[in-house]
């Protein structure tokens, strides 16, 4: 046959987007080390949702595998966008805090335990309002103490993207994984398109969305890791590979000299095209390597 | 009418501040000044509302990317200049409307800049600093989790202008598909949904409520009043251990928050065990 290698390549992919939350998160762990941390049949659900007419679901749409990746010991949170939108209630947080509580606190012991953390999520479950924000200052600083002692990795597959509070715990992330369907961004479209009017974002406008938000933009920005093929052994295999570097020396959201210098230099007369960011600001923030 | 007058954050800070002008270099839309706290330097940092800002969704005291960055600079000089003696407290004066909604900060990755920023308080806090917020108005979403959420203690004026929330009421509403009338029943009877600053002391969430008589412009007493809580919040952050744990073990989180201590329970036994346990 003279099937071109890339079409060959193509129809052996397996599509991580099509998987469930618990099946990406068992698919990153090593062959046989995955065990299930508060799976369902535990029955904590949000306490919150029933009072409203919402059914709770029995993991609360996260699910924690703890196991081993490249042979060493982590912990990956997965948010379930098909359970309300991932949303992050008091349960759903609490369930991320702990986990990376816990790793930090193996790490202390003297076994180093990174996390992966799979964001597709629009945030704050309003239902839960104060708690889900709550959970995310919560989980923002597990993430802080853990860093320093292992990576934290963060994965936005898509298709539900990455927003609201929950992007800025990928801003304090060790590591970055994007697919070009995913998205990260605080305030989606249509929030700013209710909040500022339609000239300020068209929420309508697809190729505007991912041209600001797609994970390709953010990975030409300096702002992603790696860069990846909705394929689980793509994906496994950058998150392998982002625990394997270690801890960085230094962290992104830790760059301000060198933000804040961008931000000063921008026009903030008039909208860009989101392209020209990526030439003014391809100083790599991250002076190594780049895959 | 001094305009100036009503916006309560920038009133607080020149009352704890004693200062009309903030440190030089910085937007006008943030305000930050050292200054004397029983004896003590104690860094003040504020947001306000700046109708000439640079960022045009950024003008009416949103968190932008300008506000984030310079917050993050300013409490990482703290922490920078300390050297092994007492760690110098930093005071957050939250009055904010919210996150600055914008295209061009989406495209310049606000979010990044708002991770700096509670990276700079959280590491601040780590550290041994204590940080405490002091919500006077409005502390709002994403604005919060960026200036003030990080803090080791919250306190808050017992006052109608005073809220804390994921998302204003309107927004909230629509996003969730009921009307404003039908968001404001349901939040009466829960909690966390709640716009009612009482409420949210029911969460276990806030060190302390102040009950200031004059809130938009302070008297002496007032003044003297919420030194004295600020100082009595520091003591309590340096004898405690510098993580968020208060905020779970409080007597209103042990009742409120129960689903979320019975996932650390649970959680903590489960990583623990040997066995299947998750049958």
């Amino acid at each position: 046959m003279n099937t071109p290698a890339h079409a060959a390549d193509f129809l052996r992919r397996q599509s991580f987007i099509e998987l469930n939350a618990r099946e990406r998160a068992n698919v990153l762990v090593d062959a046989g080390t995955a065990r299930e941390l508060l799976g369902p049949f535990d029955r904590i659900e949000s306490p919150w949702l029933a009072a409203q007419g919402i059914t709770p679901q029995a993991d609360d749409g996260c699910v924690v595998i703890k196991g081993k990746i490249a042979g060493q010991a982590a912990v990956v949170t997965a948010l379930e966008g098909a359970f309300q939108g991932g949303s992050i209630g008091e349960v759903s947080g609490a369930k991320m805090t702990a986990a990376l509580d816990l790793a930090a606190q193996d790490c202390e012991r003297g076994v180093p335990t990174s996390a992966v953390i799979l964001l597709e999520t629009g945030g704050v479950r309003l239902q839960e309002g104060n708690l889900g924000l709550a959970a995310i200052a919560e989980l923002m600083n597990a993430v802080l103490v853990l860093r320093r002692r292992a990576p934290v990795v963060c994965l936005t597959a898509g298709t539900v993207g990455c927003f609201g509070g929950m992007a800025l715990v990928a801003g304090l992330a060790s590591y970055v994984v994007m697919t070009r369907e995913g998205r990260l961004g605080m305030n989606g479209p249509e929030v700013i398109q209710e909040e500022n009017g339609v000239e300020e974002f068209d929420a309508s406008d697809r190729s505007l969305i991912w041209a600001i938000h797609g994970g390709e933009q953010r990975q030409a920005l300096g702002l992603v890791d790696a860069l990846v093929e909705d394929d689980v052994s793509q994906i496994a295999e950058a998150v392998r590979a982002s625990i394997l570097k270690g801890v960085p020396s230094t962290h992104r959201s830790s760059e301000i000299d060198l933000y804040r210098r961008r931000i000063q230099a921008l026009d903030a007369s008039r909208q860009w095209d989101p392209r020209e960011l990526r030439t003014s600001w391809n100083d790599q923030p991250h002076t190594e390597e780049k895959q | 009418m001094n305009t100036e007058a009503i916006i309560r954050g920038a009133a607080w800070f020149r009352a704890l501040t004693g200062r009309r002008h903030p440190l030089p270099g910085d937007p006008p839309s943030v305000l930050v000044a050292d200054a004397d706290l029983g004896g003590e330097p104690t860094r003040f940092l504020c947001v306000v509302p700046d109708r000439n800002g640079r960022f045009p969704c950024a003008r009416r005291g949103e968190v932008g990317l300008e506000e984030a960055y310079t917050l993050a600079a300013r409490v990482r000089e703290v922490t920078r200049e300390g050297g092994p003696g007492r760690k110098q407290p930093i005071v957050a004066l939250v009055d904010l409307k919210s996150q600055a909604y914008g295209r061009r900060e989406e495209t310049a990755a606000i979010y990044l800049a708002a991770a700096a920023a509670a990276d700079a308080y959280g590491s601040a806090r780590l550290a041994g600093h204590p940080v405490i917020a002091l919500v006077v108005g409005q502390a709002l979403s994403g604005g919060f989790l960026t200036h003030g959420y990080q803090a080791n203690r919250i306190l808050a004026f017992d006052d109608a202008g005073v809220m804390i929330h994921a998302m204003h009421k309107a927004a909230a509403a629509r996003i969730t598909r009921r009307s404003v009338a039908e968001l404001e029943t349901l939040a009466r009877k829960i909690a966390p949904m709640s716009y009612d600053i009482r409420d949210y002391a029911k969460l276990g969430l806030l060190h302390k409520l102040l009950h200031p008589q004059s809130p938009d412009e302070p008297t002496p007493e007032d003044i003297a009043m919420v030194q004295l809580e600020l100082l009595a919040a520091i003591a309590d952050a340096r004898s405690a251990p510098f993580d968020l744990r208060s905020r779970l073990e409080s007597k209103e989180a042990r009742e409120t928050r129960k689903a979320s201590r019975l996932v650390y329970e649970k959680i903590h036994e489960q990583w623990h065990s040997r066995s299947e346990v998750t049958r």
